[in-house]
């Protein structure tokens, strides 16, 4: 069996350590974690040059962040590594729930076909990083990967950063117009910045450990109540690639998480739960569940995407996908900004709809959190109720909370988004996929703003690409884009496939006006004029 | 209630008749999960929560 084998990145002296650059960057990004290395992708197909520091020359040590959903599948996709993602990983759409013995209830995450990507993937941090570091490669005109590149200051001005750099060389400073702050949940420019991060932090330790083993578990989520194994109160059995398996067990909160590192204390357990099956411990890591954010993202131009912004409790696969989709959400935005085709209150947007999707990933693994760990006899005792009821009642099984799995969230009713009537997916919605042509309507949007036109509506000249569906455009091979996006309706999709305006009818003032409110000035893309507004 | 309270009121202690403490607390569980359910109307039973709560 063959693990993943950690290998250093390549360093290199620093073009201003050389004398060969004069340290003016539009944007910075620090930390070249899966949200840093996403985003720095994300700027290059937009054509924007970004530098990324990261104060180390490897990957994530330990799976860390496992369990990808759809949606950032379908980024990481449009990011040109969705394919191999898929791949390497192990996708899975089942999970099981126990009460001790007995199997309670089975639910399967994604029950209908025709989507591109699967509901999630299984797949260790380390490989994410891996595969992002190496699509980065792709831009080498445009993606500057600093390795031992460590940030020790920085300091603000109204229009660009100044950052000081440490390198195994010596230091050297460079100016960002725009600082992307991707530096994890120990964030030091969060630090340096002074920012509060509050929050709160859940009374309990877990346990985790990536096992190597031969094992025949089928690909499935499978999450114990009072499992017979083990005196906790959870235990949470995932599979990754490479014969990998997840184990999360619950220690409680007077565990000491040094005590419970040592292989002596965790190979005991993990053997109540595989038996006499050979296993090798790959990673052993005790936590804390704690859900913190900062009150804004954006201080001024610096702006702080995933861990660094907000940190949320495991069991939901939240945090990573929350991150990554912070990135798709920002790029688009301060691409445009930097290419002057959007004013820089745009900007505000990323924090209006991200603090809201942070705010809904805690609320949700908040309340797992409560379900997972009972603190009281009586906490216990409803618990218990609901997995009781669970086996005759299907209302009580929507109760059973061993973590709800991160579903994008909907941006409907914000800025951006223009408010429409009649039917058909909202605005604010990630656009839905379904089969077109050979492939995934997906495939045909993000990048910029598209017209998704589903039927033979006339289209005024407009200077957007417009995505028809049907009567002479994509053929919706299993009818699914009527079924799902609905017939004769048009959609303005954003550069992040979410939904911006949805119309019955198009008209140029229409569309202008909705292209308008999401933030875009008359000259993009620049490409035909005629129904913009003169001003905006 | 439609008249019945009282038929109610003595269906709920004959249920717990016999129960020990730990057992009651369980079905007083059960019992408030279902009957939430029943109610088909999520405001109305977090009102009632509130109103048993203060």
């Amino acid at each position: 069996m063959a693990r993943y084998a950690y290998a250093p990145f390549t360093y290199r002296t620093a073009p201003e350590l050389r004398g060969e650059a004069a340290g003016n960057y539009p944007v910075v990004i620090i930390g070249a974690g899966p949200v840093g290395l996403a985003a720095a992708i994300d700027f290059a197909l937009h054509g924007v040059k970004v530098v990324v520091l990261d104060d180390n020359d490897i990957v994530s040590v330990g799976s860390r962040a496992i369990s990808w959903a759809k949606r950032t599948l379908e980024i990481f996709d449009r990011l040109g590594v969705g394919q191999r993602m898929i791949e390497k990983g192990v996708t899975w759409k089942v999970g099981r729930l126990f009460h001790r013995e007995k199997e309670v209830y089975a639910f399967d995450l994604l029950p209908e076909s025709g989507h591109k990507m699967p509901a999630f993937i299984n797949l260790q941090q380390y490989y994410v990083e891996q595969f992002l570091v190496e699509r980065c490669a792709d831009f080498p005109e445009l993606i500057d990967l600093r390795w031992n590149n460590k940030m020790t200051a920085l300091q603000r001005r109204d229009d660009n950063v100044t950052l000081s750099v440490e390198t195994p060389d010596g230091s050297y400073s460079l100016t960002a117009d725009w600082v992307v702050a991707c530096d994890g949940a120990r964030s030091r420019t969060r630090d340096l910045l002074g920012l509060d991060f509050a929050g709160r932090v859940f009374e309990e330790r877990f346990l985790i450990a990536d096992v190597e083993m031969t094992a025949d578990f089928p690909s499935e989520r499978w999450f114990w109540f009072e499992p017979p194994f083990h005196t906790g109160e959870s235990a949470l059995l995932h599979k990754q690639p490479d014969h990998i398996y997840r184990i999360d067990l619950q220690l409680g909160w007077d565990a000491n998480p040094e005590l419970e590192r040592q292989p002596e204390r965790v190979i005991p357990r993990i053997k109540a739960i595989v038996g006499d099956r050979p296993f090798e411990l790959d990673w052993v890591s005790v936590y804390t569940f704690q859900c913190r954010r900062l009150e804004k993202f954006v201080h001024g131009r610096v702006i702080f995407a995933g861990d660094s912004a907000h940190i949320i409790s495991p069991f939901g696969g939240r945090g990573g996908n929350g991150g990554i989709q912070d990135a798709d959400n920002l790029v688009w935005k301060l691409a445009a900004v930097i290419k002057g085709e959007a004013e820089e209150a745009l900007i505000a947007s990323y924090n209006e709809e991200r603090v809201y999707a942070a705010d809904e990933n805690m609320l949700h693994s908040s309340r797992a959190t409560n379900f997972i760990t009972p603190k009281s006899e009586v906490e216990r005792e409803f618990r218990r109720a609901v997995l009781d009821l669970a086996a005759a009642h299907p209302f009580a099984r929507r109760m059973v909370n061993s973590g709800r799995l991160s579903t994008p969230c909907s941006l409907a009713g914000m800025s951006l988004q223009t408010p429409a009537d009649g039917t058909g997916v909202a605005p604010g919605t990630a656009c839905p996929d379904a089969p077109v042509e050979d492939g995934f309507l997906l495939s045909y949007l993000g990048g910029v703003f598209k017209l998704l036109v589903i039927g033979d509506m006339a289209v005024p000249a407009c200077g957007i690409e417009v995505v028809r569906v049907g009567a002479g455009g994509l053929a919706d091979r299993q009818g699914l884009v009527a079924a799902r996006l609905g017939t004769d309706v048009a959609y303005l999709v954003r550069p992040d496939q979410h939904i911006a305006a949805r119309f019955a009818a198009l008209r140029a003032d229409e569309i202008a006006a909705a292209m308008a409110r999401a933030g875009l000035r008359a000259a993009y893309p620049a490409k035909a004029a005629g129904c913009f507004p003169k001003t905006a | 209630m439609k008249g019945r309270a009282d038929e109610i009121y003595e269906a709920l202690l004959a249920a717990h008749r016999g129960l020990d403490d730990a057992a009651s607390a369980a079905l007083n569980a059960r019992l408030i999960l279902l009957l939430a359910n029943l109610a088909d109307n999520p405001e109305g039973v977090l009102a009632a929560i509130k109103a048993a709560a203060s």
